[in-house]
């Protein structure tokens, strides 16, 4: 049906010359295969719930700044990332970025999942300068879930010496 | 309609343009089908069947490319440029020579080409389209516009055939080439703005009709007059030239604009001060396609003995335009947004009463001194015929894109909540659609919408990080205006494309949304203005 709509539309536009130089599909020659591929099929979008103990929920950007990520681990006994979801409010780096990063931290311990670089993920996704700040963005991401996985579980501790105090 | 009859022959003496063609005969169903046969040589042609008719953008344009230099017997240029719509795509040779020998210079161009086969879809779109497999629906007519090709026809002997310049006095190839170029200036862009053709200069486009406007009439007058007013929402051509004229010395008043996006007219009076030299407010605006009252503004401006300029580069040939009606001072016009040539434009620079400035560009004192430099023929001709075209079907073409952005806006807006468009919904120019889909990202959008040739106000389309300027103009949300998409829509624009941009845009929307934090959280009924948001 594309095919169709675009032979159609092929009538009296696309007369002399087979390229397109219009800026939109520079802006997405500029995109690299990986970054279109993590946005096409992203992985690990979704949610986690959120009150569970076990889970950490980091919330970064602001609508304003027209990047907001915001990335779930779910940690087991162990202090190993069982699962990992995302969510994305921003462009296609921005998204590759999360989705990477939730790639990234599966299967890691909480230790080596602050290790992760934003410059890590930028050689991945070789992104362009511009579009630096949204691995910066993903690396905030994760160290936000994991820091509020460890206020959940530093509470989770109080909670546990209260009561064995009050018994 | 234009009907051309079988068997009408028309030989050409000398270089004339005929438009019938032998041996052919069709009926085209709408006016803007035309087949042109352009021969610069008394040669008689077999003409094959052309295209089929009933398809609604269906039309067919054979020309011949001319004879060489004089005193060369053969033709120097044997093959014809045949371009024909859809996958028909023939050759029509030489008489006398065979049919395959589609030769000489344009060969390797464009004959021999085969109907295309139906391509797999690839995965990355990127290496589509550089197979040039793959090209997306253009909806984005406000960057730029398709050649009409009446107008390529109307140009191209002036790029091959009738090359003089026409500031040349002395011999023919001049004469014609300054007939050409006067016609242009007087049937075609004068009577479309009902100016007088000795008030249109010429230029390479309506960012320099717009600098000369600027720059120039505030330097002419810059003993008595340091003051300029213009508005926030102009185009950078604009606010850069008042941004110059500022460290010139000059006082600009930066106008705000409406939620709505047009100009408060009781603002604009208390601004105009008895030192203002002029009032810039652009026609339609073109990133939300907003008409400004040009009417109410000239009268104004009048009242006020202050010059008004316009830039209606988005205007000019879409909305009807009288310059006496709304005592327009000056005028951009741009070729490549009417369908004509890039590379051209024109400034109207009224004479009575006289708008006197300062030329930008010095030389051998071509158009009237203001604007020195060679008139490229081609293009002044180019710009003549797309205004002709323009005068002609604006009406049509007003009607039809009107119902089309209708189509596309309803559609989109009965599936999808929480979308909202940008720009007063009454006084706008219906081929330019700005609409903002909350919690969702514009490049996101636009990635998303790969087959589809769009242009969002996200910041992350433009170097910076900051969302576009007209939209903040007009009180958007910072978010809401990250969120926003232009469609273009215009004369080539088709029902299917539309219906298919609007379904993928429904589709898409949706599928981003559900990967949105910021429509979860919605969801949820949380309010969104209450969060303490983490800034960089």
């Amino acid at each position: 049906m594309a095919m169709a709509s675009l032979r159609k539309c092929a009538s009296p536009l696309v007369l002399f010359g087979r390229r397109l130089f219009t800026p939109e599909v520079n802006a997405l020659c500029l995109y690299h295969k990986k970054v279109v591929d993590h946005y096409e099929n992203p992985r690990n979008v979704g949610s986690l719930n959120k009150n569970a103990k076990n889970v950490g929920t980091g919330l970064v950007g602001a609508p304003a700044c027209g990047d907001v990520m915001k990335l779930q681990i779910e940690v087991d006994e162990n202090g190993k990332i069982v699962d990992a979801k995302f969510k994305t409010f921003g462009c296609g780096s921005a998204i590759a970025s999360s989705s990477l990063a939730t790639e990234w931290v599966k299967g890691k311990s909480i230790d080596e999942a602050l290790k992760i670089k934003n410059t890590d993920i930028a050689k991945e996704l070789c992104l362009p300068p511009v579009k630096l700040h949204c691995s910066m963005l993903a690396e905030d991401a994760i160290k936000a879930a994991l820091s509020d996985y460890r206020l959940k579980q530093q509470d989770k501790k109080e909670e546990d010496m209260t009561a064995a105090e009050s018994c | 309609m234009l009907k051309v009859t079988a068997g009408s022959d028309v030989a050409v003496s000398g270089r004339s343009v005929i438009t019938a063609a032998r041996g052919s005969a069709y009926e085209t169903k709408t006016s803007r089908s035309v087949a042109l046969l352009i021969r610069l040589r008394t040669v008689r042609l077999p003409v094959t069947a052309s295209a089929a008719p009933g398809a609604s953008l269906c039309f067919s344009v054979v020309l011949c490319v001319p004879g060489g230099l004089p005193g060369q017997t053969g033709s120097r240029f044997s093959g014809f440029l045949s371009v024909f719509s859809g996958s028909q795509r023939r050759c029509l040779p030489r008489a006398g020579a065979p049919r395959a020998a589609c030769s000489g210079r344009w060969s390797g161009f464009m004959c021999g080409w085969e109907p295309r086969r139906e391509p797999p879809h690839p995965a990355n779109p990127r290496d589509a389209v550089e197979a040039g497999e793959l090209r997306p629906l253009y909806m984005d007519f406000q960057a730029t516009t398709p050649m009409d090709p009446r107008v390529l026809d109307a140009m191209l002997p002036y790029q091959v055939n009738f090359y003089g310049n026409p500031h040349s006095r002395t011999h023919a190839y001049g004469w014609e080439s300054e007939g050409a170029m006067e016609r242009a200036r007087k049937q075609q862009v004068a009577d479309l703005i009902a100016a007088d053709p000795r008030e249109i200069i010429f230029t390479s486009g309506a960012t320099e009709s717009n600098n000369m406007a600027i720059k120039g009439v505030a330097r002419f007058y810059r003993a008595k007059k340091r003051h300029v007013i213009t508005t926030q929402t102009e185009h950078k051509c604009v606010l850069d030239s008042c941004r110059v004229l500022e460290a010139e010395g000059f006082d600009v008043t930066y106008l705000p604009v409406q939620k709505n996006g047009l100009v408060d007219l009781e603002l604009l009076e208390r601004s105009i001060r008895p030192d203002t030299s002029l009032v810039s407010v652009m026609a339609v605006n073109n990133e939300i396609g907003v008409k400004q009252p040009i009417k109410e503004i000239g009268r104004l401006c009048r009242s006020k003995g202050v010059f008004f300029h316009t830039d209606a580069a988005q205007a000019v040939g879409k909305i009807p335009l009288n310059v006496t009606a709304s005592n327009i001072d000056l005028m951009s016009i741009s070729g490549h947004k009417i369908y004509g040539p890039k590379g051209v434009g024109a400034l109207y620079v009224r004479r009575r009463p006289r708008v006197r400035l300062e030329p930008l560009q010095n030389g051998g004192g071509q158009e009237r001194g203001l604007r020195s430099g060679t008139v490229p023929t081609p293009l002044a001709v180019g710009l003549g015929a797309a205004c002709l075209i323009a005068q002609q079907e604006m009406q049509y073409d007003h009607h039809r894109v009107s119902m089309l952005a209708n189509r596309l806006v309803q559609k989109i807006m009965l599936e999808l909540p929480d979308v909202v468009m940008n720009g007063d919904p009454e006084q706008r120019y219906p081929g330019c659609v700005n609409l903002s889909f909350a919690y969702v990202e514009g490049e996101s959008l636009l990635m998303a919408l790969k087959d589809v040739a769009l242009s969002s106000g996200s910041a992350c389309t433009s170097a910076s990080l900051e969302p576009s300027y007209v939209l903040r103009a007009i009180g958007a949300d910072e978010d809401l205006a990250h969120s926003s998409i232009r469609f273009g829509i215009g004369r080539f624009t088709t029902e299917e494309e539309v219906d298919y941009t609007a379904e993928k845009c429904i589709q898409q929307v949706t599928r981003l949304r559900e990967m949105s934090p910021l429509w979860e959280m919605v969801q949820e009924g949380i309010n969104l203005k209450s969060i303490n948001w983490t800034q960089h």
